[in-house]
């Protein structure tokens, strides 16, 4: 056992930077099989919605330690190929924020009121060019609290990554505590940083909820 | 051959038979006025027109073109109707000029500069020259639906339609309104307006139709039919808006 | 094994949560019983898609420690049943204390919500788990467990009634008052229930992500259902077939309390 030095603290803040790294890479990815699992959810095909509502069901009603450990062993069984844990956290977090943002996205659409598209077709635009002038505009300004409300959620749970022995915030506080023996101290510094994280972004979303309900 | 001709058209939701065998024409220049209880099937029957609403049998011709064909394209046909709501339906996120010029630029692949020049000249129409750059959020009802007017109007329309437009607007600002639309009339403007304004109806409107039940229930030149009503249900409908 | 100590916690919720009665519901519902055919379906695949894989799926291996992943289940509904409890005294404690006229008072329920919404329930966990010690309280995991899901799922559920008891309205409770009814008579006829209509699904799907997040209570040591799959594993080193058995599990879970609730919805707010 040692005792706990300045550098460690620093040691500390630097790993926060895997745990934004990973946050910022799932949000990407999220992003992208969000909107594929938001279109399956809208369009006028059964078999595609029930595939979409399937997805967001496995993935809002299952741990994520298992989402992460079942991809984690899963990934080398399917492909042969062996996984990082950084890879299969990627991987894991970036599917399970699609089921999220996949649902926030189709709520905020939906949440157009019917009108609006009665009054855009009215003056001829075409599906397309309703959804791209008239309905994605709108539905954007309301999903974006929404969508950063998931992020903080995504930066707290990318803290289940350390079950794979990914080194992020949470960790490398385990690292830490296991070498100085100073849990209280350990463990309360990294809360503080990913309060300082969440709290900021909890902040810019309930401002922008504020701001875009006044706006149009 | 009429700009409008509806004949016996069926319309339902799921079992509530709506329209009941409606046939109407409408010739252009005409201006038609609707009236009829909540419930009779107005706004359906105005929504069908421009192929809002699918109906079940029957045949709407607009301008020679059938609306309920499958092959019809209702794009082209409603640059061609223009249709303003009772709740205005301006698109939030836009100036009151974007929300003219929008279908003009996107539908009628008009250059900017020159559908710019054609919403200045129609928000001059409805006369709210010093709101161009206004958003809805900042107009009173009456300003909001005369810019939807105005949206309507700058995709040059040979039909408007007008569903109850003066009806969610407090008492002091229907004036505005009802002006545009009797400046309209002037021009020869064909419209077909549902409408509570019984004094407007009888003052602008060439031929007056009283929805009952899904079916017409009398029509008729608006000031004979007004004056002198032939049905009971005309006279205890009139006998009810006339308080 | 549970500790005596928390057994008695748990014994007022978890008394109607008897081990048979569950495996009868789980193995009632279509999940369940794909579940349990599972122990005859040893799959194999191989070269599919050029993928040079050769892997045989025996769920068998698994299964054989059922005993073990139903009192994993039981515990997980125990842990999160109790959890629920003391969350909404926590939850309807908090929201009151944000009514109050104390400003102090407000503002410590404001740091509360603040400070749990934004920090990972895993630290959480681990501050009471291992912290908690260092200043002479020690904690079993399972109380650990209990404490830190608690704290955390009140801390949401502040916000959530906050919100229904505000959504009523002003005029509602001025056509009460001028009906000459008593404050008590007011909030339980025009505030609560239609308070308790409006809360109730949003705290209900909180339950359900409890019901899920519970399964961090396994990394400090607590034998729940996500332990079970941890011990199966270790065991068998069929590590991909534990894990997707213990998550199918929480899956149908999840679906079944979260129909429940539905149900119960409708039955108590929609059907009068
Ligand atoms: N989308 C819909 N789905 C089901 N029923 C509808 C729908 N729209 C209208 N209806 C029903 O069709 C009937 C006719 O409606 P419509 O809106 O045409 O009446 P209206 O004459 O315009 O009445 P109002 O004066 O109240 O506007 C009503 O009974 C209404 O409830
Ligand atoms: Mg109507």
């Amino acid at each position: 056992m040692r005792e706990l030095v300045t550098g460690d603290f620093i040691w500390l803040l630097f790993a926060a930077r895997w745990t934004l790294g990973l946050t910022v890479v799932a949000i990407v990815g999220g992003s992208l099989i969000g909107v594929i699992i938001m279109v399956l959810r809208v369009v006028p095909l059964a078999p595609a919605r029930a595939v979409a509502i399937a997805y967001i069901n496995v993935f809002q009603g299952t741990p994520v330690l298992g989402q992460l450990l079942i991809i984690f062993f899963g990934i080398p069984i399917l492909t042969g190929a062996n996984v990082s844990p950084w890879a299969a956290a990627i991987v894991s977090f970036s599917l399970y924020a699609g089921a999220y943002l996949g649902e926030i996205w189709r709520g905020s659409v939906q949440a157009i009121p019917k009108t609006q598209w009665e009054a855009s077709a009215s003056i001829g635009l075409s599906t397309m060019e309703q959804l791209r002038y008239v309905i994605v505009p709108q539905a954007f300004r309301i999903s974006i609290p929404p969508t950063i409300g998931f992020w903080v959620h995504l930066v707290k749970d990318t803290s289940l990554a350390s079950i794979l022995g990914f080194i992020e915030l949470t960790r490398a506080a385990q690292i830490m505590n296991a070498a100085t023996f100073r849990p209280m101290t350990v463990f309360l510094t990294i809360a503080s940083i990913y309060f300082v994280i969440c709290f900021v972004l909890t902040r810019l979303s309930a401002r922008l909820e504020g701001r875009l309900r006044v706006a149009r | 051959m009429s700009l409008v001709e509806i004949e016996n058209v069926h319309k339902s939701y799921g079992q509530l038979e709506v329209l009941r065998g409606v046939s109407l024409n409408i010739d252009e220049g005409e201006i038609v006025a609707v009236i009829g209880r909540s419930g009779s099937g107005k706004s359906t029957l105005l929504r069908c027109i421009n192929g809002l609403e699918p109906i079940q049998s029957g045949t709407i011709r607009f301008d020679g073109e059938q609306v309920n064909a499958p092959k019809t394209n209702l794009r082209q046909l409603r640059q061609k109707v223009g249709i303003v709501f009772q709740s205005f339906n301006l698109f939030p996120h836009l100036t009151a000029e974007r929300n003219i010029t929008l279908g003009l630029t996107v539908v009628k692949k008009m250059p900017l500069p020159e559908a710019k020049e054609i919403a200045r000249k129609v928000i001059v129409q409805v006369g709210l020259e010093d709101k161009l750059t206004a958003y809805p959020d900042m107009l009173s009802g009456g300003q909001q639906q005369r810019v939807a007017i105005a949206r309507s109007l700058a995709m040059s329309p040979k039909l408007m339609l007008f569903d109850e437009i003066t009806s969610a607007l407090d008492p002091e600002l229907i004036g505005e309104v009802l002006r545009v639309l009797a400046d309209l009339a002037k021009d020869g403007m064909t419209m077909m307006l549902v409408t509570h304004e019984m004094g407007f109806a009888r003052n602008v409107a060439h031929r007056l139709v009283f929805m009952h039940d899904g079916e017409i229930g009398e029509e008729g030149p608006a000031r004979a039919v007004l004056d002198a009503p032939k049905t009971p249900e005309l006279s205890s409908f009139l006998g009810s808006v006339l308080v | 094994m549970i500790d005596a100590g928390s057994t008695a916690f748990f014994s007022a919720i978890g008394a109607c949560l008897d081990p048979q009665i569950i495996w009868l519901l789980v193995s009632s519902v279509p999940g369940g019983l794909w579940v349990s055919a599972i122990p005859e379906a040893t799959q194999r695949i191989s070269g599919h898609l050029g993928l040079r894989v050769d892997y045989t799926f025996r769920f068998r291996d698994v299964w054989r420690h059922q005993d073990l992943l139903l009192e994993g289940a039981v515990l997980t509904l125990q842990l999160s049943g109790s959890a629920i409890v003391f969350g909404v005294l926590i939850g309807v404690l908090g929201a009151g204390m944000k009514t109050s006229q104390f400003r102090q008072l407000r503002w410590i329920v404001e740091v509360y919500v603040e400070v749990i919404r934004n920090t990972p329930l895993l630290v959480q966990l681990f501050i009471v788990f291992f912290g908690l010690p260092s200043l002479g309280i020690k904690l079993d995991a399972i109380t650990a467990a209990l404490i830190t899901l608690s704290i955390n799922l009140g801390a949401y559920l502040v916000e959530i009634i906050r919100a229904g008891v505000e959504a009523i309205a002003k005029s509602q409770i001025e056509a009460g008052l001028s009906l000459g009814m008593s404050r008590l008579q007011l909030f339980r006829y025009v505030i609560l229930f239609p308070a308790v209509k409006i809360i109730y699904p949003a705290a209900a799907s909180q339950f359900v992500l409890l019901l899920i997040a519970s399964s961090v209570a396994s990394l400090v040591g607590a034998v729940d259902l996500f332990h079970a799959g941890a011990f199966i594993e270790s065991r068998t080193f069929r590590s991909l077939e534990a894990y997707l058995v213990i998550t199918a599990i929480y899956l149908v879970m999840a679906l079944f309390f979260r129909a429940a609730f539905a149900g119960i919805y409708h039955v108590v707010f929609v059907r009068r």
